[in-house]
């Protein structure tokens, strides 16, 4: 396998929790479904959940804020933003090889909003000596971003006071990298103060982080430059955040995307993958299904010949390239 | 792209025929604003015979309805085919354009309003 990726975090703007009230309906509607079948066995009942169930019943798309991984072979890590996903990211590291082994971190940063960089105060091995954290960018304000959040009167422990070897990278936008074994390529993308996606390429396999990125384009081709930046990707990771008509209307210049020009987007540059990412957060489990469901329907009405796979991202979802 | 266009109780119809997508667009979306009145009155798109609408399709329509909104006029569409009925749920469209079965409903709607000019 080329690369793995593993989504941390896919809610957009704001962490996201399930309340007791989402939890009791998910109950009982899995139990509804359940009557009537022979569920006896622990077997038995993880299969219905995981073939009978709805993911909207039987699991949730999660609630914390962007944060991705893309594992390749190598000993270093690669993970995109620092949504307060990277908490759980850094406490499996911990689960799987105890506090005391001691890695080296590559984080590509789409930008510095809040909801990018929030779960930073909560990454365990920011705290433990002998880390290495090498946060790249392409924002002038990166490191004044980081050491603002983590320092009096918002958080308690000032930055300067991580026992981790934190470095601040700023990036080139026109060069191509080689960092942790993966190729890496950006491009800037139209969000307030500007976002930037990546490109990760390794061994033949490629995936793109695109999030916070509002597309308003002249024409739809080959002139608008994020379609050759997609071009034959295995994955991609999109925001997805509004409909269309919200887009055009209400949220015009709020700086996120919809599911329908991210399926044009990607059918035109012959992606073969594509995850709706960074999920509107009032949007509940059984809305991102329908919308997951209603863009399906889209690639199918839409489709020429390169037919699409849809999915939509959830904390835990994993995709091997 | 062709765009039939007749007049009918003071509404102006406009009749695409084809796709409306990322080609043919830009000709749909000109029409459209050109026939969009200054001062105020009613433009109905009849998309009877249109068998898709992308995005970009969808924006030039969204272009109309601000221009049309901006001048105390109104905008709706009507006879939408399934699949363009499929794509104005997805897209959420109808929550920003007026959508109506048929052009006899359309235009008692349209004729009735302070926009559109009378005879």
């Amino acid at each position: 396998m080329a690369m793995l990726i593993r989504f941390w975090g896919t809610r957009g703007s704001l962490p996201t929790p399930l309340g007791s009230r989402a939890v009791r309906d998910k109950i009982r509607e899995a139990l509804l479904a359940a009557r009537g079948r022979k569920l006896d066995a622990p077997q038995a009942i993880d299969a219905f959940i995981e073939r009978e169930l709805p993911f909207s019943i039987g699991g949730t798309f999660g609630g914390n804020t962007s944060c991705v991984e893309v594992a390749a072979d190598g000993d270093e890590h690669v993970i995109c933003d620092l949504g307060t996903g990277v908490r759980e990211f850094g406490n499996r590291l911990i689960a799987l090889h105890g506090p005391q082994r001691k890695h080296r971190f590559n984080v590509f940063m789409s930008h510095v909003h809040w909801d990018h960089i929030m779960g930073f105060p909560f990454f365990a091995h920011a705290y433990i000596p002998g880390n290495v954290i090498r946060i790249h960018g392409c924002h002038k304000v990166l490191r004044e971003a980081f050491q603002r959040q983590h320092s009096s009167p918002s958080f308690p422990v000032d930055f300067g006071s991580l026992g981790a070897t934190i470095e601040f990278v700023e990036l080139e936008r026109e060069r191509t990298y080689e960092i942790a074994g993966l190729s890496v390529k950006m491009i800037r993308q139209r969000h307030s103060g500007d976002s930037y996606g990546y490109r990760f390429s390794r061994a033949g396999k490629s995936v793109v982080y695109s999030t916070d990125s509002e597309h308003k384009f002249e024409a739809l081709d080959e002139s608008y430059p994020f379609v050759p930046f997609i071009r034959d990707a295995d994955l991609l990771i999109f925001d997805t955040m509004y409909s269309l008509a919200d887009t055009v209307s209400v949220k015009e210049d709020w700086g996120h995307s919809s599911n329908m020009v991210a399926v044009e987007l990607a059918q035109l540059a012959r992606v073969k993958h594509l995850v709706m990412y960074h999920h509107e957060p009032i949007y509940d489990d059984r809305m991102i299904e329908t919308i997951l469901s209603e863009t399906r329907r889209y690639e199918e009405i839409s489709r020429s010949t390169h037919k699409l796979i849809v999915s939509s991202a959830y904390d835990g979802l994993e995709i091997g390239l | 792209m062709e765009i039939g266009e007749r007049r009918e109780g003071g509404v102006v119809i406009l009749s695409p025929v084809g796709r409306i997508d990322n080609d043919t667009s830009p000709a749909f979306q000109s029409k459209l604003l050109a026939t969009v009145p200054a001062g105020g009155g009613a433009v109905l798109v009849d998309l009877s015979k249109v068998a898709y609408l992308s995005s970009a399709g969808l924006r030039a329509l969204m272009m109309g309805a601000k221009q049309s909104k901006a001048s105390n006029g109104r905008l709706a569409v009507a006879e939408l085919k399934p699949v363009v009925k499929e794509i104005f749920t997805i897209s959420r469209f109808s929550y920003v354009v007026e959508v109506f079965g048929t052009l006899a409903e359309a235009l008692q709607a349209l004729s009735g309003s302070s926009g559109a000019p009378k005879g």
